[in-house]
């Protein structure tokens, strides 16, 4: 217990440890956290109506960013399949980067769905035994579950393997393996569930399709990667940590797959509910279409489909795949276009028209963008803060002096502009076409 | 079992009920200043349920309750806690060839149940049809506001809880803030509702209804004879919907919900689903009746029919 005290003293030494770029960057995050505060301080003295949420559309901007970083988190899947069920080593080099994004995201969902509630006081009874969870009844119960869950094995994982990596010695396998290989369903778990939220209510038939849940699924292992090969960049051109290129484009190949069923599965419920034609129709074309001149979606689902689809393309196509110029617009767009298609495309068509045929057009207020931006902030500084740590341990930068106390600290910067290797640096490349 | 029962079979819960009293009057006693007032709030943050409250607590509740309704709204506010009766299930019958689409349902109910003012809150929903179209929601008009009503080729339809056998709303609160009772009743505990919504979301008629801001309810129009889990005012961030008036329905000299009371040409039906002599049953049986969104199987106990 000494020896846990010890490390996660040093790890605040650590994270007090940067270069001027590190600290700018910390603040930076801070003062949107700050922003999000004062915003959500706001909301919570006047009420929800500071939303432009209202009784026909109930959820909003929120539950649309919730559902969006289940994804996100989600995806970590797609790393620790080719690292730990395949043992393939380029990639094992990074999974706990992915463990890390899925522990941040998780945090950011909890925190969307926080923001959301109209009593956020009451949220103790929601635990068992001190007040009441609806299990198994209500998926929202489940999801309580399933998200809980993830985040603390994410972060018992990747916090063990890195305490073990501090004090020098290897992770016991026997351990570790299990957990990693649970993670896998339960990260499926998550984002099925959090479909299923949707799925189950059939007042929304734009919702009530049971493609819903493996659609979510392609998405998430679309947007998730995609927001990963942006992050690794960064940390290989600004940190010391190295991260090969042939990692990369296997995940960039794994994303053209998942694009690939994602687009199937989106035009085989079009197909369905244009060629039926029947009442259920109405909020897929007040999305694609507008409907009885009420049209506000129509541009936002017309630009995520464009975007995804040229980023299939992109990622389809060996070359474009594997050049850092055309891979990162790829990752841009899937980033955003499943943030379109998977928030505000997913969740607010189930709520117009109304289930008694009434039109409100939503689109969030500032209230709802800053305590969103403040949420991102902090998502952002825990995946910072967890980074700070992981890298200096994995580079072997960070570990427990001779003394078997102190910390040794080797990386004092963190972030700087690391010098590379001439093929990661995007100019050669440039000159290169 | 009967919720008399249920509420009285909580007598083993005790024990978690006294650390929670003792730490409610902890923290209360902490907020030195005004004493009272503190430890009521902490009294209120940490209630419990409603349905695991024994008959002592509800006592409690209760009068807590009625004391600050007093203060808030300067006059004696009742607030009752009435199970529902043996042998009865409410049901409800709305003629569409008689409504004429004056909204005074809408304002009646407003003044009886204690919605807000500002912004308004209305339980029920008059909509405005084509007679060409029939009943075709997509089509609906909501905010019809014409100087004489009813208008030409049009009917009026109006819509509130259906109070389902096979509620969607009920199943899906990760609390179980809200229930069925014995007597057919969709209520809502508004001191357990943490506010997330899911409940409107799964409702296909768009009964719930949220506080998205703090109920404005001038004193004057408040209404004193309330339900705790009816019609007693609510707080900003709860769900609140119809209850068939049981403030009114469930007292043994019970009268009509307001609603029904108020309807200028008898186009409103209600009684006793499981009385062979009621005027439901009537209905049931000599008129055509339907059943809104019939194919979602909530088994809705508010039947439309056509009287002539």
């Amino acid at each position: 217990m000494k020896k846990v005290w010890a490390f996660i003293k040093g790890c605040f030494i650590l994270l007090r440890r940067g270069s001027k770029l590190y600290y700018a960057w910390v603040y930076l995050l801070l003062a949107l956290m700050a922003i999000g505060v004062l915003a959500y301080a706001n909301q919570l003295y006047s009420g929800l109506i500071t939303s432009a949420m209202r009784d026909q559309v109930s959820w909003g901007f929120y539950i649309s960013n919730f559902t969006f970083m289940v994804g996100v988190a989600a995806a970590a899947v797609l790393l620790i399949i080719p690292a730990y069920v395949y043992q393939w080593k380029p990639i094992k080099e990074i999974a706990i980067l992915g463990e890390l994004v899925a522990v941040s995201a998780m945090v950011m969902c909890l925190l969307f769905v926080t923001v959301d509630l109209g009593r956020p006081d009451r949220f103790w009874h929601l635990i068992p035994k001190i007040g009441i969870l609806n299990f198994p009844q209500s998926l929202l119960a489940w999801d309580v579950v399933v998200l809980n869950t993830y985040l603390v094995l994410n972060f018992s994982i990747a916090g063990y393997m890195l305490y073990s990596y501090y004090y020098r010695r290897q992770p016991n396998m026997k351990y570790v393996t299990p957990l990693l290989l649970f993670s896998i369903p339960a990260a499926i778990s998550i984002h099925t569930v959090t479909a299923f939220l949707y799925n189950g209510l059939a007042a929304r038939p734009f919702w009530n399709a049971s493609i819903l849940a493996p659609r979510f699924l392609a998405s998430a292992f679309c947007s998730g990667p995609a927001g990963m090969v942006l992050m690794f960049q960064v940390i290989r051109k600004w940190t010391k940590f190295r991260i090969t290129d042939e990692a990369i484009f296997k995940i960039a190949e794994l994303i053209a797959y998942a694009m690939f069923l994602n687009l199937f599965l989106l035009g085989a419920e079009v197909f369905k509910e244009y060629y039926s034609d029947t009442a259920h129709l109405a909020p897929m074309q007040y999305l694609y279409q507008g409907l009885h001149g009420h049209s506000d979606l129509v541009s936002y689902i017309w630009t995520a489909t464009l975007f995804n689809m040229t980023a299939f393309l992109l990622f389809l196509i060996p070359q474009t795949r594997e050049n850092h110029i055309t891979l990162n617009i790829g990752c841009v767009l899937i980033f955003v276009g499943v943030y379109i298609e998977k928030g505000m495309g997913l969740v607010i068509p189930g709520f117009v028209p109304d289930v008694l045929g009434d039109f409100y057009e939503y689109s969030p207020t500032s209230t709802e963008v800053l305590v969103t931006i403040g949420i991102w902030g902090t998502g952002l500084l825990i995946y910072t803060m967890l980074l700070r740590i992981a890298i200096p341990i994995m580079n072997g930068d960070f570990h427990v002096s001779e003394d078997g106390i102190h910390p040794h600290i080797g990386d004092e910067l963190f972030l700087v502009r690391s010098p590379g290797e001439p093929e990661q640096d995007k100019e050669p490349d440039l000159l290169a076409q | 079992m009967s919720d008399r029962e249920t509420r009285g079979n909580r007598i083993f819960r005790l024990s978690r009920r006294k650390a929670l009293k003792g730490l409610a009057a902890g923290l209360g006693a902490l907020a030195l200043p005004r004493k009272d007032a503190s430890a009521a709030f902490w009294e209120s943050f940490f209630q419990k349920h409603f349905r695991e409250l024994g008959r002592a607590e509800i006592r409690d509740v209760v009068s807590r309750l009625e004391k600050e309704y007093g203060a808030t709204y300067g006059k004696p506010v009742k607030v009752k806690t009435t199970p529902p009766m043996e042998g009865v299930l409410y049901g409800y019958g709305l003629d569409l060839s008689r409504c004429i689409g004056c909204r005074r349902c809408v304002y009646g109910c407003v003044g009886e149940n204690n919605q807000s003012r500002d912004p308004q809150v209305h339980w029920i929903r008059v909509l405005r049809l084509e007679k060409e179209r029939g009943v075709d929601l997509e089509h609906a008009e909501h905010y019809y506001n014409p100087a004489n009503v009813p208008e030409e080729g049009h009917f009026y339809m109006p819509v509130q809880c259906h109070q389902c056998e096979n509620p969607p709303c009920t199943k899906v609160c990760p609390v179980q803030a809200t229930w069925k009772e014995n007597d057919g009743i969709v209520v809502v505990d508004y001191n357990w509702c943490i506010g997330c919504r899911y409940c409107m979301a799964a409702c296909p008629y768009g009964a719930r209804h949220f506080n998205w801001k703090k109920p404005g309810l001038p004193a004057g129009e408040m209404n004193p004879d309330t339900h705790y889990l009816g019609n007693r005012p609510r707080s900003v961030g709860v769900v609140e919907k119809c209850t068939f008036c049981m403030q009114r329905t469930r007292e043994a000299d019970g009268r009509y919900p307001a609603c029904v009371e108020v309807c200028p040409v008898g186009a409103r039906k209600f009684g006793n689903l499981l009385d062979p002599a009621s005027e439901i049953r009537f209905v049931i049986e000599n008129k055509r009746v339907f059943i809104l969104k019939e194919d979602l199987n909530t088994q809705p106990k508010f039947y439309y029919f056509y009287s002539v």
